[in-house]
């Protein structure tokens, strides 16, 4: 019963969404309030009913319904709750439904909370945020039936891919697609812009808070993921430059550059029509994004099986909303009227910079991860560009970046003296100076560039704290003033600070995994001791273990620091006979300041890992045999993730800042300039 | 009053123009020299044995892992097989953990560098994530040799 009143939901869904994609546009071509209102119990009635579906889909994992295509494939019924839930959304067809539903969240969100946005800006929105629904209903309905049925029923179900079954990636998805289809939203209000014909500083301020959302979203479903990649693959890595990692990475970039736009946009009236171009720009790598992943054309090891026909609807669905809204965009852009002018050193062309280099870097990536593509399109060579290309294009392009942000927030809107600025910043640049001083004496290795990289975290850090400590007249005011300098600093200026010293927080992390870890791969034996960066491991032996859908063999490492026990590290691979397939569970142990990382391969003289019968990992178990162990020690790597989450609070405290939410903008340009803040 | 600002705006426009320039001149500037070090290609075991894929440069060899071929070096966590794509057959040395979904008569991708005895030293050994999933080089290879025979496209699942 279910499976068919969550198909016949879909459907609905898609009625609904073709009409309000019609009549609100209409009716704000009309000037006509009766077909404009329509716009919000269609968002709402969309949002209903793909959230039933939704709900109907969930509910057939749940109680195993093998009679559902989908569950069969995905689900077992010995498996735990939490990823029978998830499986719902860790395949195809549920993902997707996953993306409209939270298209048609972001529809109703919109019509719940823009009670101050004028009628005919936000009746358009909604009918093409609905275009979007339609779009991606319809490839639901037509290609992606998540409700199925099989008959006969089999007895039971196939098992999700065991790699999925993880408390991390049970939320990687959906942050994931937060942050993809929360730029639609920011593409809708573009394009309603571009049809009204008019930008200015109260539209940039409606914009924003759902730019701030979308790429909070979007940074911590990437960070989960990144995580995911490290903890569950096993390979003490937490980013690959993989295909699928920066068909996510282009959308963030984008995102961040427009975040920044907007803030010109809105307080002094100027980049409009690049903010509009970033706008569509991020919204078409979100698509671009899904296209990559969705339609399996993509050579990677993140790469799931995946139907080709799915890829060329996802590639029309992308060329139509790429193509019709660049067309509208090139016909209506040079309409709207330039703001106010600035110097090139000043807060604006700061921002501007920022823009450059961020657009740059995402060119940088976007190239890179397409370039093998177009090569075999046109039947040219096999290629593929890995790390080091990477390396080589973006890390130089964010070097500049990385030291303009502290530079930025010091300057004044319209012109600014890099001198003055300067003065301010010599704290921060004395610090940063004793950070990397400071790392050489330390760091036994020498290694020159990631003492330079951990002078400019320290930057990035300090002048973030500095700007804040300005701000609120820290060591130059009574206590009581600063307190309450810091309790009425606007939120926007809060989570700026936070954000730009999260940012630190990250290159840190980033630094110190790359520069220093360790790796020690060798055979153990049982009684065996070795040293990792520091550490003494013991080797205790393997022994059996089982789980609610898995066997496991677990090795156990005792680790000791200045001879006192520090940790017991248990790393497993495993078996899911019901998939069919094995895993390595990595074991962790962290400080915040260094992660100690081991897996476990496979038995000396296995000759063929997973053969017919039990794998020799499994009979092994428990025997004195040797094993290949791999360790690692990670320095600094929890700041990696703890950055992008402060990045995340950031972007969070600045969504709360008052004038997102009291003061209906004004459509008056002056009467929407702020004066107090900032 | 009207005629400064608009050379105001233009002068403006022209930094910012230049700027822009500058950047993506860099970029390019900076993708071309990367594309010729980092680009790496893509060869199947019959290059490797037909000596048409140079020695000592990063490279990616697919095909199946030849059955009975892997071994494990005795006190050493250095495994050895063979990549075949049922024409030719490379021997590869590796050190380290195979990836789970490693085995024998199965597609696997390998980065490394080849020496000039004929034998590859992996850096790097990719399995598929996923059981159903045939790595696009493995079936490239295949199809070059001639010997594909799979009845659906790789990775039909779904």
């Amino acid at each position: 019963m279910a499976p068919e009143l969550g198909h016949i939901a879909l459907i609905l869904a898609l009625c609904v969404a073709l009409i309000q994609s019609v009549l609100p546009l209409a009716g704000a071509q009309a000037r006509d309030p009766a077909l404009m209102a329509t716009a919000k119990p269609a968002a709402y009635a969309q949002f209903f009913l793909v959230a039933l579906a939704f709900g109907c889909l969930i509910y057939s994992f749940v109680v195993s319904d093998f009679t559902v295509e989908n569950v069969v494939r995905n689900s077992h019924s010995a498996k735990p709750m939490l990823y029978k839930v998830s499986g719902a959304w860790g395949n195809h067809e549920g993902s997707m439904v996953l993306w409209a539903l939270i298209l048609a969240l972001f529809g109703a969100a919109v019509a719940a909370f823009g009670r101050n946005l004028p009628p005919g800006l936000k009746a358009r929105t909604l009918s093409i945020q609905a275009m979007i629904g339609v779009a991606f209903l319809a490839f639901i309905v037509f290609t992606s039936n998540p409700f199925n049925r099989v008959f006969p029923p089999p007895p039971d179900g196939q098992d999700l891919n065991p790699l999925l079954q993880d408390p991390g990636l049970a939320f990687h998805p959906p942050l994931l697609y937060l942050g993809y289809v929360g730029f639609s939203i920011v593409f809708a209000f573009a394009m309603a812009a571009l049809i009204e014909g008019r930008v200015d500083a109260a539209w940039a301020r409606w914009v924003r808070p759902w730019t701030l959302a979308a790429w909070s979203a979007l940074t911590g479903g990437i960070a989960l993921g990144s995580w995911w990649a490290y903890y569950e693959l096993g390979w003490g890595g937490w980013w690959f430059w993989d295909p699928v990692e920066n068909a996510s990475f282009m959308p963030w970039l984008v995102g961040a550059a427009l975040l920044h736009s907007a803030i010109v946009a809105e307080k002094r009236d100027a980049l409009k029509t690049w903010t509009i171009l970033l706008a569509i720009l991020a919204f078409a790598l979100s698509l671009v994004g899904t296209f990559l992943v969705r339609s399996g054309i993509l050579t990677s090891v993140h790469a799931f099986a995946v139907d080709p026909k799915r890829g060329v609807f996802i590639l029309a669905i992308l060329i139509i909303a790429v193509g019709g809204s660049l067309a509208l965009y090139a016909w209506r852009a040079p309409m709207l009227k330039a703001g106010g002018l600035f110097q090139p050193i000043s807060r604006e062309g700061g921002l501007v910079l920022n823009n450059l280099l961020l657009g740059t870097a995402t060119a940088t990536v976007f190239i890179g991860t397409l370039y093998p593509l177009f090569l075999e399109a046109i039947g040219g060579a096999k290629v593929s560009v890995g790390p080091p290309f990477f390396n080589a294009t973006f890390v130089p392009l964010m070097v500049p970046l990385l030291i303009a942000v502290s530079f930025g927030p010091m300057m004044g809107w319209k012109r600014a003296e890099l001198g003055a600025v300067f003065q301010r910043l010599w704290v921060a640049l004395a610090l940063s100076l004793g950070v990397i001083l400071l790392t050489l004496a330390v760091d036994k290795t020498r290694h020159v560039l990631a003492a330079l990289a951990m002078g400019l975290a320290a930057w990035l850090i300090f002048g973030a704290l500095i700007e804040w400590a300005e701000r609120v007249k820290l060591f130059r005011a009574p206590l009581a003033t600063v307190w309450s300098r810091a309790v009425n600093l606007p939120r926007a200026a809060w989570g700026m600070t936070i954000a730009h010293a999260g940012l630190g927080l990250m290159v840190l992390g980033i630094t110190g995994s790359t520069a220093w870890q360790t790796e020690v791969i060798r055979l153990v034996r049982a009684g065996d001791a070795f040293d990792v960066a520091g550490y003494s491991f013991v080797f205790k032996g393997t022994q059996r273990q089982e789980g609610p859908n898995f066997i496991a063999t677990r090795a156990v490492f005792e680790v000791y620091k200045n001879e006192r026990l520090y940790a017991v590290m248990t790393p497993e691979k495993r078996l899911f006979p019901a998939a069919g397939s094995t895993t390595t569970e990595a074991s962790i142990r962290t400080n915040l300041l260094a992660d100690l990382y081991a897996t476990i391969g496979d038995p000396e003289g296995a000759g063929q890992p997973g053969a017919a019968g039990p794998p020799a990992f499994l009979t092994q178990a428990g025997q004195d045999v040797a094993w290949t162990a791999r360790i690692y020690h990670n320095p600094l790597v929890p700041w990696v993730w703890l950055g992008a989450l402060v990045m995340m609070i950031g972007a969070g405290v600045s969504l709360t800042d008052r004038r997102h939410r009291v003061g209906a903008p004004q459509r008056l340009p002056q009467a929407a300039l702020p004066t107090a803040a900032e | 009053m009207k005629l400064p600002k608009a050379r105001a705006a233009k002068r403006k426009r022209m930094a910012v123009l230049l700027l822009a320039m500058i950047g993506l001149g860099t970029a390019a500037a900076l993708t071309l020299t990367a594309f010729d070090d980092h680009l790496v290609f893509f060869r199947t075991p019959t290059d490797v044995a037909t000596h048409k894929a140079p020695l000592d440069r990063q490279m990616r060899i697919g095909g199946l892992v030849e059955e009975g071929s892997l071994e494990r070096v005795a006190g050493s966590t250095e495994v050895r097989f063979r990549v075949t794509d049922l024409e030719h057959a490379v021997p590869v040395v590796y050190r380290g953990v195979l990836p789970d979904l490693f085995r024998e008569g199965q597609g696997v991708v390998a980065n490394g560098k080849l020496a000039s005895n004929g034998v590859f030293t992996a850096s790097e050994v990719l399995a598929r994530h996923d059981e159903n999933y045939m790595p696009p080089e493995v079936a490239e290879a295949l199809k070059r040799s001639g010997r594909w025979q799979h009845t659906e496209p790789p990775g039909a699942k779904n």
